[in-house]
C-alpha cells in the first residue's frame, strides 16, 4: 500500500470509528448491532491474555450476549440502567496496526466521562477494533477495550465503551 | 414495628441501635461508628483473606485486606501461609505494591529493609548505627494469626479468639457443600470482578441473604435466562429457606436440589449444559463423571454469608471491604474445577461474567440499589430500618432460627452479632 492509499484507509476507519463513538453516545442500540458480523466478538478483558475465552473478563460478548445486553438496557427492568448514566467520549491516537485483505486492524485511545446522581466519572481505554471491509464500509469483527484500570476497583456501567 | 425512633433513643448505643426486626439507619452513617467497627469487629474477629488456590505454590502471594489494613497474604517455603501487614516496621511504608504475584522476599522501597516470606526481618543495609539492642527478631512484618478451613483463609488480629473452625460452626457443613462445585476436582479461583459502592458494608452484608429483591432487581436477569433457568431462578415460591447458622452466619437456600451437588446424578440434564455434557463425552469422560461435571458447572443453590466479610454465594465468593463509612469495595471472585475440563471452566466464566461485575447483568442492579440505601438514609435518623419479615412465622431449624427463603432471618442473625460484637 503506498502512502496515499495508507492516509486514506486511516481517513475510512476514523470517519468509522467516530460515527460507532457517536452511535454509543447516543445510546442507538439497534444501529450498532448492525454494525457487528454476526460472529464477532466484544470484549472488556481485566487483564491481558491470548484468548479471552479462556480468562475472566468484563464482558465476552457474542452476537446472543450483545442482544441480551441491549434488550437489558432497553426494557426499563434494570434499575442501573433506566435511566442509565449519559456518556461524552472522544476517540483519537488511531494507529493502523495492520491491513490484511479485507480485514484492517486498528488501535486508538478512549476516553468517556460519564455522569449520573450528579457524579462524573472519567474512564480511559486502549481499543483495538479489527474491521472487516465491506463495499461501502466496514463491519465490526472484534472489538477489544483495555480499561487503564481494568484489573482495579471499578464502579458499575450502564452503558457500552 | 412501624413507629418512628423516639428521638431520644436516637444514640450510638449498640444496644438501641440494633432491636428486635430493626436498626437505625445511623447504623449506616455514622462516622463514629465505623470507626468502632473498625476496632470491635474487624480488629476482633475471623476475616477472611484468601483461598488457598490464590497463593497456590511457594513464594506466591496476594494483597488483601482486614478491615481498612492492607495485609500479604503468601505462602512460603515450608507450604505455610502467613498474613502479614504490608508495612514495614521502620518508618511504615508499604513493601508490596503489587496485586498477586510470586516472590523470594518483601524489601521496603525507602531503606531496604528487606523480610522474608514469613514476615522475619532479614537484612537492614548499614545496620552498624543501630546499638546493641537492636533486635531484628523482634522487628519482623506484623503477623496475623491464620487458620484455613476447606480452602478458605482467615486472618485476625486477635490472638485470643476461638480457633477458626469453632467461629465458623454450624457453616461448615455448608463450605464443605460449596466446595463440591469442584464435580470431583478442587476449587480454584479464576480471577475477579472488584468495584465500589457508594454505600455502609452492612448494606452488602444484608443482601446475600436477602432473596426478596431478586425477582424485582434481577428481573432483566432472569428475562434473559431460557425458560428452564428462569424457571431455576424463579425461587419464592419454592421449598428454600434461610437459617441462622450462629456468630453472625446464615445460609439462604434458593434452590434446594442443588444443595449437595453429588446427589442425584441421573437427574435431567439442563438444556443449557446439553452441549457441554456432549462435548465432554466426546472428550472421553466416562458418563458418571461428565454428570457430576455438568451438576456442579452451575454452582450450588445457596448463600452461606459468613459474618462479617464473606459470602459463598451460588458459584462465588463474594467479598468486602469496608473503606469509609460510605464506601464499600466488593471483589466478586470466580470459581473453577482445578484440573478439570476447560469447557466446564469456560462455562463457569461466561456464566460469572453474565450476572457478576461492573458489566454484569445483575451487579449493576444490586449497586444502583444499595446505592439508593445510602442516598435514603442520609435524610434523617428517626425512621428504622425493617429486619422483621418473617419474624413471627420463624421456627427452629438445624441450628438456629429458620424463615422462609424470602425472610430477613439471615440479616437479624448479623446484626446480633454485630451488637454482641459492638458491645464487648
Amino acid at each position: 500500500m503506498n502512502n496515499i492509499e495508507q492516509d486514506n484507509l486511516l481517513w475510512w476507519v476514523t470517519q468509522f470509528i467516530w460515527n460507532e463513538a457517536a452511535i454509543l453516545d447516543a445510546r442507538e442500540y439497534e444501529t450498532w448491532l448492525d454494525l457487528w458480523q454476526p460472529e464477532g466478538l466484544y470484549i472488556i478483558p481485566i487483564e491481558e491474555a491470548e484468548n479471552y475465552a479462556e480468562v475472566l473478563n468484563l464482558c465476552y460478548d457474542d452476537d446472543k450476549m450483545r442482544r441480551d445486553r441491549i434488550k437489558r438496557f432497553q426494557e426499563g427492568f434494570s434499575i442501573s440502567s433506566a435511566p442509565p448514566a449519559t456518556t461524552v467520549r472522544t476517540v483519537s491516537r488511531f494507529v493502523i496496526d495492520s491491513v490484511d485483505d479485507d480485514t484492517v486492524v486498528v488501535s486508538c485511545a478512549q476516553h468517556l466521562v460519564e455522569d449520573k446522581f450528579g457524579r462524573q466519572r472519567l474512564w480511559a481505554a486502549n481499543v483495538r477494533y479489527t474491521l472487516t471491509t465491506t463495499d461501502s464500509s466496514f463491519m465490526l469483527q472484534k472489538k477489544v477495550v483495555r480499561l487503564l484500570n481494568s484489573d482495579g476497583v471499578l464502579n458499575s456501567f450502564s452503558y457500552l465503551f | 414495628m412501624n413507629q418512628l425512633i423516639d428521638v431520644k433513643n436516637i444514640t450510638l448505643d449498640p444496644d438501641r441501635l440494633v432491636e428486635t426486626g430493626r436498626v437505625a439507619s445511623t447504623i449506616y452513617t455514622s462516622p463514629e461508628l465505623f470507626e468502632k467497627e473498625q476496632e470491635k469487629i474487624f480488629r476482633e474477629t475471623w476475616v477472611w483473606v484468601a483461598h488457598e488456590s490464590e497463593v497456590p505454590d511457594k513464594g506466591a502471594f496476594k494483597l488483601s485486606t482486614v478491615g481498612r489494613e492492607q495485609v500479604i497474604v503468601v505462602r512460603d517455603r515450608k507450604n505455610n501461609i502467613h498474613v502479614m501487614l504490608n508495612r514495614c516496621r521502620h518508618r511504615g511504608a508499604t513493601v508490596c505494591e503489587i496485586e498477586k504475584g510470586k516472590t523470594s522476599s518483601f524489601q521496603c522501597p525507602y531503606h531496604g529493609w528487606g523480610y522474608g516470606l514469613d514476615g522475619s526481618l532479614r537484612a537492614i543495609p548499614h545496620p552498624e548505627q543501630y546499638g546493641e539492642e537492636f533486635d531484628k527478631t523482634q522487628l519482623g512484618l506484623f503477623t496475623l494469626r491464620t487458620e484455613s478451613y476447606n480452602g478458605m483463609v482467615f486472618a485476625t488480629f486477635n490472638d485470643d479468639i476461638e480457633p477458626l473452625e469453632e467461629f465458623l460452626g454450624a457453616a461448615k457443613k455448608w463450605i464443605d457443600l460449596f466446595m463440591k462445585q469442584g464435580g470431583g476436582f478442587p476449587v480454584k479461583t479464576l480471577g475477579e470482578h472488584q468495584f465500589s459502592v457508594p454505600m455502609n458494608w452492612k448494606v452488602q452484608l444484608e443482601n446475600t441473604t436477602d432473596a426478596y429483591h431478586f425477582p424485582i432487581v434481577h428481573k432483566s436477569f432472569l428475562q434473559s435466562l431460557d425458560e428452564e433457568a428462569e424457571e431455576t431462578f424463579t425461587f419464592l415460591d419454592g421449598e428454600g429457606f434461610v437459617e441462622d447458622l450462629g456468630n453472625g452466619h446464615s445460609v439462604m437456600v434458593m434452590i434446594p436440589e442443588l444443595v449437595d451437588l453429588e446427589e442425584d446424578l441421573d437427574r435431567k440434564i439442563p438444556e443449557r449444559f446439553e452441549a457441554l455434557a456432549d462435548e465432554l463425552r466426546n472428550e472421553g469422560y466416562p458418563d458418571d463423571q461428565v454428570r457430576r461435571i455438568v451438576r456442579a458447572v452451575g454452582g450450588s443453590g445457596f448463600n452461606l454469608n459468613l459474618f462479617p466479610n464473606v459470602a459463598c454465594s451460588m458459584a462465588f465468593f463474594r467479598v468486602l471491604t469496608p473503606v469509609a463509612v460510605d464506601k464499600t469495595a466488593i471483589r466478586h471472585i470466580a470459581l473453577g474445577m482445578d484440573g478439570g475440563p476447560a469447557a466446564a471452566n469456560r462455562i463457569r466464566l461466561r456464566l460469572h461474567e453474565h450476572f457478576q461485575g461492573p458489566m454484569g447483568f445483575g451487579s449493576p442492579d444490586d449497586a444502583e440499589v444499595w446505592e439508593r440505601i445510602q442516598r435514603g438514609v442520609e435524610g434523617g435518623t428517626e425512621l428504622p430500618i425493617l429486619v422483621d419479615r418473617g419474624i413471627e412465622k420463624e421456627a427452629q431449624g438445624e441450628v438456629g432460627p429458620r424463615g422462609h427463603v424470602s425472610d430477613e432471618t439471615g440479616m437479624r442473625a448479623a446484626y446480633a452479632m454485630w451488637k454482641r460484637m459492638m458491645q464487648e
